[in-house]
């Protein structure tokens, strides 16, 4: 056992969080609202390569691990970044994982930054994708209709921006030929469509539990420095219990998530059989604390916390938004008890 | 990062589990659990042959090390195997060894390596629980020795122990952490009454009194005035104790009880609500599993887990908790039975365990005292 980051890796980790620093501010975030992307933030990202680094070298990228991408997602979260990040990784891999002429031929421009493919993350109803996270900002969208994996064309004809709880860049995608113009492609069917598809969707999950790592983090800092400052009757609030004991147990609950995301990642990475069990269990357990630090954070403000003008607010709705996009934690235990039980 | 146990750790795990079949047969284990006791002499000695009590002050030439002495611990606690009174004399041994005369290291130490010698701990009083630096128990120095007078409470094993880890005042006019000093003080000494007190959970631990007792001077541990820092050694070892083998064990009797078919034929894992509450009992398992690894592996690397290990403290035993609710509750009416009941559920140990849950968060520091442990060194807030 060795919980510890390679050389490399703290590399990885502190080069973006240092251009997220940067590039990301509370700033940056309100800015891009309600839209949800910082078109800046997004090209510098793409040309640090992280929507590359996540592909395989054969195919044209740099061969970085699952691991590698939920360290980068924790300072994504952390920053509440308005790029859609994680979306593109996960349907880049899962592009190069399907390998065939037409999927390579979709990759291409994809890991080039001229075609933004994302995945929906629920299968379609009625014909629509709904709230399909970067679907504003997709040129193209892998959907599992069926079992059919398919990849469908997305502009403006076809696709309705949703304004949302976390100012995410959301839309329902009208998946019907008419108004996508014709141009699905088929990029797999049966059975090995289904488990490609339940794959990404494993790495998707493992990954937004990272970013919700991130999330929460930021707010129990940003909660820890308000309780350590601000004074009531006399002396720092952060000296009272019934504000320091949540706070420390969200800390708690906190590095296990990221244990536990970490530990999702590095068994689907290393083809554990676990992998999937873990995933959805690392999902579960990051929402669940997200949700509940942000609140703490929120409330240790007082008036404060509910203000769009303070910080924390941000991270209170993302910490929702995006991971409901999929569904809720016991979404999410239900999934690790089909793949356990 | 890796997330597995090497090749040789795993083996070690697995030549534990062949002790384990070995040295704790059924009918020890039931009588363990009827008697409530928690120290059994010859399994205590067989682990003592084995080299697995003693850390780096024992005779052994290469001790276990942090990550094979978690793996024991782990092993032990999921058995419920009787080995608290060697765990505690394990941690006094640490004590004695550092700053206890070279008598009484002579006289002590290899018997507690051993498991021939047991030691029970003496810190709380019913007047001092989480706040142990006040203390009114007292020893003053008379010729020759000490005569110690006052109580201690939960003095688990003060029955079957043949030696007290005791802190007392010995500076009347002290407050607070000075003025202590640490004895180990022989529990057949006159003036030693032990009385035992029941727990919730079956479990048999002790009020003991002191009055009047003597002791030679040889057995004082800490520098007089210094004990306070001898009880910290002691107490280092606390934050490694692993508790999420006592939810595993939970676990595995309600995953059980939810693969067999009910007496209306119908299996509860088929159920929408059995399956998520059992996953989320398992996550949380595995979030307990994870936060005892990283405590065990920081000390393995030389660092020393301020918070982390309050973190897992904390996190395990209200895990364990929060699963002996949920899960009881899960299995519905049937839970109420009893381990003693032959009619009882997976052997009662669904019921058992919701009975062991409430001591696990107040034993070794409440979980108000990790949290506030937590609030200081991780979260950066200010101290009360």
């Amino acid at each position: 056992m060795d919980l510890g980051l390679s050389d490399e890796q703290r590399q990885l980790v502190d080069s973006f969080t240092g251009l997220l620093a940067k590039a990301s501010t509370p700033e940056h975030v309100r800015a891009a609202e309600p839209g949800g992307v910082d078109q800046a933030l997004w090209a510098t990202l793409r040309d640090t390569g992280a929507v590359t680094m996540g592909v395989a070298e054969d195919h044209g990228g740099w061969g970085a691990s699952l691991l590698d991408l939920a360290l980068v997602a924790e300072p994504l979260g952390r920053a509440c970044a308005p790029a859609p990040v994680i979306e593109t990784q996960v349907a880049a891999r899962l592009l190069a994982a399907i390998g065939t002429p037409v999927a390579l031929d979709a990759l291409g421009p994809a890991l080039a930054g001229d075609h933004l493919v994302t995945m929906a993350v629920r299968p379609p109803q009625g014909g629509v994708a709904a709230l399909t996270p970067a679907g504003a900002v997709c040129d193209a969208v892998i959907v599992l209709d069926a079992e059919r994996l398919l990849l469908v064309p997305v502009s403006d004809r076809n696709r309705h921006p949703v304004a949302n709880l976390a100012d995410a860049p959301l839309a329902d995608i009208d998946l019907s030929p008419s108004s996508s113009g014709g141009g699905a492609v088929e990029l797999a069917a049966g059975p090995s469509a289904v488990e490609r598809y339940e794959t990404a969707l494993d790495e998707w999950l493992a990954l937004t539990a990272a970013s919700l790592v991130g999330i929460g983090s930021a707010a129990l800092h940003l909660g820890c420095a308000y309780a350590a400052e601000r004074t009531a009757f006399g002396a720092p609030i952060g000296t009272f219990q019934g504000v320091a004991h949540p706070l420390a147990d969200d800390a708690t609950h906190l590095d296990g998530a990221r244990l536990l995301a970490h530990k999702a990642a590095w068994a689907l990475d290393s083809g554990d059989a676990r992998g999937r069990e873990l995933a959805a269990m690392a999902f579960a357990f990051a929402s669940r604390t997200a949700e509940a630090t942000t609140y703490d954070a929120v409330h240790v403000h007082g008036g404060y916390g509910f203000m769009l003008e303070y910080d924390v607010q941000l991270h209170y709705r993302r910490a929702r938004g995006w991971a409901r996009v999929w569904g809720d934690a016991e979404a999410a235990d239900a999934r690790a008890a089909e793949a356990r039980y | 990062m890796d997330f597995a146990l090497d090749a040789e750790t795993e083996a070690f795990r697995t030549e534990v589990r062949a002790f384990l079949d070995e040295h704790l047969p059924p009918e020890v284990e039931e009588r363990l659990y009827l008697t409530g006791e928690s120290h059994d002499d010859a399994f205590a000695r067989a682990l003592g042959e084995r080299g697995w009590i003693a850390s780096e002050w024992g005779p052994e030439e290469r001790p276990l090390d942090p990550t094979h002495a978690h793996v024991l611990e782990a092993e032990l606690a999921k058995a419920e195997a009787p080995f608290y009174a060697v765990s505690t004399g394990a941690m006094v041994g640490r004590v004695v060894a550092a700053s206890g005369s070279e008598e009484l290291r002579s006289e002590v130490l290899p018997g507690i390596a051993s498991g021939e010698v047991t030691i029970a701990l003496g810190m709380t009083e019913p007047e001092a629980g989480s706040d142990v630096a006040a203390v009114q128990t007292r020893a003053r120095p008379v010729d020759g020795g000490w005569v110690i007078d006052g109580q201690k409470m939960f003095t688990t094993n003060g029955h079957a122990a043949d030696h007290v880890f005791l802190l007392v005042r010995t500076d009347p006019a002290s407050r607070r952490h000075r003025g202590l000093t640490t004895f180990l003080v022989p529990l057949d000494r006159p003036g030693v009454d032990v009385q035992a007190v029941r727990t919730i959970s079956g479990e048999r631990t002790n009020i003991t009194y002191y009055a009047d007792v003597f002791v030679e001077d040889r057995w004082r541990i800490s520098e007089v005035g210094d004990g306070w820092r001898s009880l910290m050694l002691a107490l280092q070892d606390e934050h490694s104790a692993p508790f999420s083998p006592h939810l595993a064990r939970l676990l595995e009797a309600t995953e059980q009880w939810a693969a067999t078919p009910g007496v209306d034929g119908a299996v509860p894992l088929d159920r929408p609500d059995v399956r998520r509450r059992l996953a989320r009992a398992a996550t949380e398992l595995e979030v307990a599993q994870l936060l005892e690894a990283r405590t065990t592996w920081m000390e393995a690397n030389g660092e020393v887990p301020l918070a982390e290990g309050p973190m897992s403290k904390l996190f395990s035993t209200e895990a364990i908790v929060r699963g002996a609710e949920d899960l009881t509750a899960l299995v519905g009416p049937d839970a109420l039975r009893s381990r003693t009941d032959p009619t009882a559920v997976v052997g009662g140990r669904i019921e058992h365990t919701l009975r062991f849950s409430l001591g696990t968060t107040i034993y070794a520091g409440t979980s108000e005292v990790q949290r506030n442990i937590i609030a200081q060194h991780r979260c950066g807030l200010p101290r009360a």
